[in-house]
This record gives structure tokens, sequence and C-alpha cells, in this order.
């Protein structure tokens, strides 16, 4: 009988490779390729006035430098909007070489090919740049200040202004027997992935075959991009994703400047061609995410239960719009969370500054959505007086209320905004008992005995996962009886060789062992969409149950013909198809991978079983109407709309009473995706969500100057947590409500550690200091001037909120 | 601009002695990854603070982003491609970090691994807090380290039973 493995915690078949450094990364790829370096601006805004390259051009090792001038057709047309959105009325992209014009620190201005990256820096030292210095914008206020545009014909810094909502919230508000306005906001943060981008391009003059490996989280993508741009057709790219160090949204935007030239250089100059990008360029060239100012404006009863929200917030989205408004328009959906508000109106601008573009970065949009919505539930429970938990508990969506719908609103996907299966008060309870709710009162006591001041903070976020339009896969059994899976979107590190292994291994009946996993391979799988929105399990994992269940079917159908048997007697375990009850009568999958392709050659010994004098009923064709030669599965899964997972994260804080300095005592994780494929993995994903979401909250700013200069460009200055900085236990509790809308009932979980942290932490720091928290990320430095600030005002609460 | 000054180096690593010329700014990371092949060292920052670039120089853990290759001449190196048995078996740190779900993407890793190694050589028995400190030098952005601490006291556990195997 073979084992279950789907929900096994299965130890992942990557990590052979990965612990003996054989992994194989962009910068590992291709040895002695000829190497790029950019040109970048060193203003944030400026006109260009003239490129001098005389120092350059007879340097040795050097092989060639494009500026704009150099670029032609479609390359020389702006980078693709590639979400556009009707009320995108202003949308703007950067050119692949800045033409004219710069509008922020880090664009690329001009690159060079040499021997290596030593001479191509050298050379990038040499070019000679004249500026005309225009104003910048910077930070949101000078965004909506419009002093100074960013583009000279976009009014008011505005791309786009969206307003969406349902019932009558003014109305709500105006009758609500209370009121409250918060203004509060969230600074920008940056995925960072240990590894930065990197592009290697290698073109065949011979085949006429543009082959890349890129370090994306879309494979067809940048394909897509390359080939449009370098005027080739699709069939002439490959795109091969290799192992990639981290993504966490960064790598979902493409084309990148550096996508497009290096295959545009590896053509011109017929030498392959990599572009390996350092942390510098990484923190001024790649995208940014969260700055937001908000403005919530909420009518409530009694007991605390919403009436109605007005949410107006301000989202800062750098200097271009190459990902649309995907960002803000979850902001502005995901907000309502696990409640039923009655009405709801939310309306947000995505406007212009002279910074580093702004794209969805682990929890896109949602860590900025939840902050807002639960600091003004932690707002009502302190007006009333009554606890933070009860609040919630009295605006949840009830658990006989699915698929529940929020109104007339639509979701990032542009459809309707409709949750399909959960239970939020059930999630609460097991919240409560992990972090210790209701005992933490007497915890307080204690500790404020010794002097010292803690706090407890709390947190739900409902998030939309698995969003279309589909993924796709292909399973393959050859005649040795290995199981060869293809799926087209990419893996920075989630472990899809394993689990989606272990999909196909349940669902064939192979056993895990022979089953191997490709991903990202525009070769083997050229229709996909890519690895982002906690999408990869629901998508493909779907996918690869449909096209294993085709391969089953196949199997199962050849082997009826072979045990001359019904196949509704058959079953598949361990890679054997045999009779129920009678395990005897038995054939493998190799032996009708064998039989599935009827052959005139006998190239090998398993062939020689299979050529034509031997296989086959003679009264039909060798390959029967309606079959295909080989044993394969394949299929896509397209669903109607995402699937929404749920959860709560708690956490107790410490602050120091003289230095401010914020301490986890504890963190307590209670969510829910659906079916666990892998128990180990969805946890290692909460930790390393959950580090992220603490670096978000209490380390990670950008510090742009007012000129637009980000003065902490480097891991020494931007202080991505250590583990000395992350809680030394993460208490997790698993709630699983599978989700209707896949055959798996697999909901995303990729995300959902980052996603409520920010929130959490501000609820327990202000529980902890009695002082309102209106904004984050917070440090100590900024918590001690609240204190002060505070005592100044008299407005600190010193028995908690709680 | 006058060419460039090159000199010739004898780089001992893994146990190979191997002969490069190189310019005297080569990185020793970059001269292990494009000169010697030897991919396994990963570069993050090229700042020193990551870590991912980490091996061992006479056993000691270094930032190879931060030494020149000149510089590295009279001294044995280790990377993470040294670790493995030369049969080819995980050695107790690879293992562990294997069998404790210690890495994700993996870019980190091998700085992670070489670290550890020569943690759990100087201190084969760590405590919770002391592998914690072990590895406080390195950062992830995938793991939230969680595991990484499971795997430096796993990999302690197999080393010492090793140890007693061959005792």
């Amino acid at each position: 009988m073979t084992t279950k493995s789907i929900g096994e915690p299965i130890a992942r078949v990557e990590d052979a490779r990965l612990v003996t450094g054989q992994g194989r990364y962009a910068d590992d790829l291709m040895p002695g390729a000829l190497e790029m370096a950019v040109l970048r601006s060193p203003h944030a805004h400026a006109r260009i006035v003239d490129i001098d390259l005389e120092a350059v051009l007879d340097l040795p090792g050097v092989h060639a430098v494009y500026t704009y001038d150099d670029l032609t057709g479609p390359m020389a047309e702006p980078l693709p909007l590639l979400i556009p959105h009707p009320t995108l009325t202003h949308g703007r992209t950067q050119y692949a070489l800045a033409k004219d014009e710069v509008n922020y620190v880090g664009e690329a201005i001009a690159v060079v090919v040499a021997d290596d990256r030593y001479i191509a820096e050298d050379a990038v030292g040499r070019i000679l740049v004249s500026y005309e210095f225009l104003p910048p914008v910077v930070g949101i206020d000078k965004a909506r200040a419009a002093e100074h545009l960013v583009h000279d014909d976009v009014p008011g810094n505005v791309a786009a202004r969206m307003e969406q909502g349902f019932g009558d919230a003014a109305g709500a508000i105006a009758k609500a027997p209370h009121k409250l306005v918060l203004d509060i906001e969230v600074e920008r943060s940056a995925a960072t992935p240990m590894e930065g981008r990197g592009t290697v391009a290698r073109w065949d003059r011979d085949l006429g075959r543009m082959s890349v490996w890129s370090s994306t989280q879309t494979s067809t993508g940048v394909r897509a991009a390359i080939a449009s741009k370098l005027g080739l057709d699709l069939g002439q790219v490959d795109l091969v994703t290799p192992d990639v160090g981290g993504g966490f949204g960064v790598k979902i935007v493409h084309p990148w400047p550096e996508e497009l030239l290096v295959p545009f250089a590896a053509r011109a100059l017929g030498r392959p061609v990599k572009f390996i990008e350092d942390r510098r360029e990484h923190f001024i060239s790649s995208a940014h995410e969260r700055g937001q100012q908000q403005h919530i404006e909420v009518g409530f009863d009694e007991d605390g239960r919403v009436l109605g929200v007005d949410f107006r917030f301000w989202h800062d989205h750098g200097a271009y719009t190459p990902y649309g408004l995907i960002v803000p328009i979850i902001t502005s959906t995901q907000f309502l969370g696990p409640y039923k508000i009655p009405n709801y109106h939310v309306v947000f601008e995505s406007l212009y500054t002279n910074t580093v573009i702004v794209t969805p970065y682990r929890g896109a949009g949602r860590p900025q959505a939840v902050y807002a919505m639960e600091r003004m539930l932690d707002a009502i429970a302190a007006h009333l007086g009554i606890d933070r938990t009860l609040v919630r508990e009295r605006n949840f969506i009830q658990p006989d209320e699915f698929p529940y719908a929020h109104g007339e609103m639509s979701f990032q996907d542009g459809r309707p905004l409709v949750y399909d299966s959960g239970n939020y008060p059930e999630l609460m309870a097991k919240a409560k008992a992990l972090v210790g709710w209701e005992d933490f009162e007497r915890f307080r006591d204690e500790a404020r005995a010794e002097g010292r001041k803690v706090g407890i903070g709390i947190a739900c976020y409902v998030e939309g996962t698995g969003v279309g339009p589909y993924e796709g896969g292909h399973v393959t059994i050859e005649t040795s009886g290995k199981v060869k899976v293809s799926t087209g979107l990419t893996t920075q590190g989630q472990g899809h060789q394993t689990a989606f292994a272990q999909i196909v291994a349940d669902e064939l009946g192979a056993r895990f062992e022979d089953v191997e996993v490709v991903t990202g391979d525009t070769r083997r799988s050229p229709y996909s969409v890519g690895t982002f929105a906690s999408r990869a399990a629901v998508m493909s994992g779907s996918a690869i149950a449909l096209a294993a269940r085709k391969a089953k079917e196949k199997a199962l159908r050849l082997a009826a013909q072979a045990l001359e048997v019904d196949e509704s007697d058959l079953e598949i375990n361990d890679g054997v198809v045999s009779v129920k009850g009678a395990p005897g009568t038995s054939i493998d999958l190799g032996t009708l991978a064998v039989l599935s392709n009827p052959l005139r050659y006998a190239f090998d010994e398993a062939s020689k079983a299979a050529t034509q004098f031997v296989v086959g009923d003679p009264g039909k064709p060798p390959v029967p109407e309606g079959e295909e030669p080989g044993l394969e599965g394949k299929d896509f899964y397209s669903p109607m709309r995402s699937t929404f997972a749920s959860g709560i994260h708690a956490v107790i804080v410490e602050t120091d009473p003289d230095t401010a300095e914020i301490e986890i005592l504890k963190y307590a994780v209670v969510h829910d995706c659906g079916t666990l494929i892998n128990p180990r993995i969805v946890e290692g994903q909460i930790h390393g969500g959950v580090a992220q979401g603490v670096g978000g909250a209490l380390y990670e700013r950008m510090e742009y100057d007012e000129s637009g200069q980000l003065l902490n460009a480097s891991f020494m200055d931007f202080l991505i947590p250590y583990v000395t900085e992350i809680p030394k236990k993460i208490d997790i509790d698993h709630q699983v409500t599978p989700s209707p809308l896949n055959p798996l009932g697999i909901k995303g979980a990729g995300e959902a550690g980052v996603i409520p942290t920010a929130a959490a932490f501000a609820s327990a720091i202000e529980d902890a200091e009695g002082i309102t928290i209106t904004s984050m990320p917070i440090s100590p430095s900024q918590l001690f001037d609240l204190r002060l600030q505070a005592a100044a005002d008299g407005t600190t609460n010193q028995e908690g909120t709680n | 601009m006058p060419a460039p000054e090159l000199t010739d180096v004898t780089l001992t690593v893994n146990g190979v002695q191997h002969e490069i010329t190189v310019e005297p700014r080569r990185l020793l990371s970059d001269a292990l990854r494009h000169d010697l092949g030897l991919t396994g060292t990963h570069v993050g920052c090229e700042h020193g603070v990551c870590g991912a670039c980490t091996v061992l120089v006479d056993g000691k853990p270094t930032r190879a982003c931060l030494m020149f290759a000149v510089a590295a001449q009279d001294y044995a190196i280790t990377t993470v491609e040294g670790l493995t048995r030369p049969d080819g078996s995980l050695s107790p740190v690879q293992q562990a970090f294997k069998d404790c779900h210690g890495l994700q993407c993996g870019f980190c890793t091998p700085g992670f691994l070489t670290t550890v190694a020569a943690g759990i050589e100087e201190n084969p028995d760590p405590t919770e807090d002391e592998a914690r400190d072990m590895i406080a030098g390195n950062l992830c952005r995938c793991t939230g380290y969680q595991n990484i601490v499971a795997s430096v006291l796993r990999a302690a556990e197999l080393q010492a039973g090793e140890s007693e195997e061959s005792a």
C-alpha cells in the first residue's frame, strides 16, 4: 500500500544539492561570459544634457557601451506597463536606458559590456554625464503637495485615483453612535532577497535561438518580453529559471532593463553576456514597497460593531508604474479582512515620487491594509473600553456565511471579492489559547511589580491567494518508471520539487522517490504565469494534480487491456498497477509507458518490448483512435476566483523603561491555508514571513533624504534581522478549512507570515506603553520620542489598553 | 589606462593547490567562484555583512568578499564543496541542515554551513543560546532562523555520534 504523501513533513529533495554547493544560480552559469555593468543616475531628478563615452571606448577589455541612442525599434520604446487599469490614467514606465531624463537615483543610463565585472565597472566610472538638475519630489507629503512634478505631464503627481465601495458609508458613519478618525502611516521597506537580480544570455547564431537564464519569478513573462523587444519569435527564445536565491516579489517585475539589455548585447556581440546585480544596485534599482499614508473614518455602535468605514489612502509608487495598481488595489480590498463591514467606501491616490519603483513585496499591500483595519479596531476597543479580541469577534464573518461577498467590490484579478471558506471565530479561540490572552493581565501585573513594561497585541488577516489566470502541469511516465513533472511557474526556495512530487505520488500512485519536478523552464512548460501572490501551491499544485489524474486514467486504460480486466478493478500503488485483492496480477508503470508507445525500432531492451510486431491489437491501429503515443497527462487549472486564506498573529513584547528597546517575549501564529501539502515547508514559510514582518515592524525602512538619496543602501545600514532579532520560538497552530475551489482544497501560505506582523506589534507596543502608535516601523528612538511627547502632552494611559 | 598588473597566486582550497594569475584587487570570493569554478561560495552583499561568502581560512570563518585572493595564498581554505566527504557523503552540518529544513532558497546556506562547521569544532556541545550566537553574523531572508538553530544543535549531535563511533 502506498503511503499517503500529502500532509507529510517530508524532507526536501532540493537540499542534497544545495548543501553541497551544487546549486546553480544565475552567476554560477556560463563561465567566461562577458559581464555587464550599469551606469546609474546619481541624481533623483535631472535632465541628461550630454553623455561623453570618449574615455571608455578604447579601454582594453571593453566590448561595448550602450546608451539610449543605441536602442532601436521596440527596444527604444518605454518598458511595458504590465498591468493596465482603467483608473491608471497617467501610467508611466521607464526606458531600458534613460532617454533625456532620470527620475530616481539608480535609474539605468548606460551599460558597459567587458571581459569581467571589474573592467566593466572601471569603464562605467569613466563615463561622463552632464545633468541639468530638476527639483526632486520625495515622500508622500511632497508628492501630494505637488509643488513640483515628477513627470511634467502628470498633474498633481497622481497616476491613478480609484474609488470603490458598497452601501452608504458616509450615511452610516454620520448616523453611528460613535465615530473615530485615524491618521496613520507605514514606511517603505523592500524584499531584499539574499541573491540580487541576475540574467545570462547566449545567442546561437546557427540555430537562431536565444537562451536566457534569469533569476525571475516569471519565466514566461520574461521570455515574452525579450521576444517582443528584440523582434524574435516567441519560439526562438528559451527562458530557463535557474536556482533563485529568494524573490519575495521583487523578481516578478519584468522585464527589468538588464533582462533586455543582456540578450540584446549577447546577440550584438555574438558572445554570452551576464549581468549580476550587486547589493547597492539592488537597493537603488530594484523595487521597494509598503509606503502609505492612511486616513480612516469609522462609525460604530456601543458593542464595537462597525457600521461604516471611509478609508482614504495615498500610495507612494515611486517614479514609474510598471506593475500598475496591484499593491494599492490589494490594500483597498484586503482592508476588509475577516470582518463584515456593512458600508464601505475606499478611495486611493497612487502618487509619483523621485524614488525607486514600488511593486509587490511579500504581502503586497496587505500588511498596510491589515495595519489600517487592526489599528482601527484597536482604537474602537480603546474608545469603548472593551477587550480588543471581543471587538474583532463581534465583527467576524461567521462560518455559516460562506461564500461571503463583500458588496460589489472587485479584487486584484478584476473578479468579485467573494471569500470561499473560513472559520474566523475558531481561529480567534486558538490564537487566544496559544498566546495566553486570558492570562496576560496577571503576567502584566507581575511584570509591573518588577518595574517592567509588557504589552500584548493581536491582528487578524484574510489573504486572497491563488490568483489566476491559470497554471499548467505536465506529467510524463518514462519507460524506466520514473515520473517527470513540469510546471511553468518558478521556484525561489518554496520547495516545489518536493511538494509537487508529493501531489503526483499520491494522485498517480507512484513512489515519491521516482517523481522529479522541473519548474520555470519554458522549453518544458511554455504556458504559465508565475510565482507570486501565494499562488504556486494552489495553481500549479492543482494543475499538476489534474495532470497526474489524466496520466493515471491512461495508465489504467492501458493496464486494463494488458491484464484483460476491467479498469475499475485496478489500483496503482508504488508505481505498480494491480488487480484489487489480487496483487499478483500486475504491471508496472514503466512497462505501461513502453506499451503506450508502439515502436518501429528497438533501440534498447525496454523498447524491444514495444515494437509493432509485439504489441497492440492487430485489428486496430497501433495508436487507437483518441489516444496519443506516450504515457502522459497534461492539464491546466484556471479558477473562477481566488481562494482566501486567513490567520491571526499575537505577540507579547517588553519595552525597556529607559532605552525604549522592544523585546519579543512570545510570538504566536494561528493560520488556515486549507489542505497542507507539506507542514514542514508551510511552517518554514511562516517562520520566514514572521522574520520579515519583525524586520518591517521594528527595523527596516528606506531612509531617503530630501534630495532623493537613499542613505541606507547597504546591509550595514538597512537592518534586516539576524537571528538575534527574531523570537527564539514562533508558536504555530494550524486550522484546516479546505478551499472548495480547487481539487486538493489548498489555499496559499507563502506571504501570510508577514501580513499581520506590523499591526500586531503596533497593538502590543501601544498596549505596553499606553501611547497611541500611528506610524510603523518603530525604532527605540522613535518610541523614546513618543514617550517624551506623551509626557509633555499628558496623554499617556499608564493602565494599558487591553 | 595602463594594463592591469597581474600576480601569480597559489591558492590551497579544499586540500588542492591551484595556480592562478589575477589582479591584486581580485576578491577571494571572485577567485574561488570564477577562477576556480567553485561556485558554492555565494556573494550576497560584497561588504562583509551578510556572511553568504563565508569560507574557512585555516579553519576560521572568514568573509571571502573582504579578502583579496593574493592575501589568501599562505592559508588552507575550505569552501562548502570541501565540507562534503571524499566519498560524497554529507558532513554532519550538511546532513543536519537537510534533516531540519534549515534552508529554503539555499543562497545564504554555504556561509552558514562553513560557519557552523567551524563553530561545532570549537564548541562541540552548544546550548541553544550558543547555537544562536554561532550564527549571529549571517543573514538569511527565508527561514526566520528557527530551523537553522535546530540544524546547529542537530549537527553537533551528529558529529558527537560520529566521534563516539570512531572512538
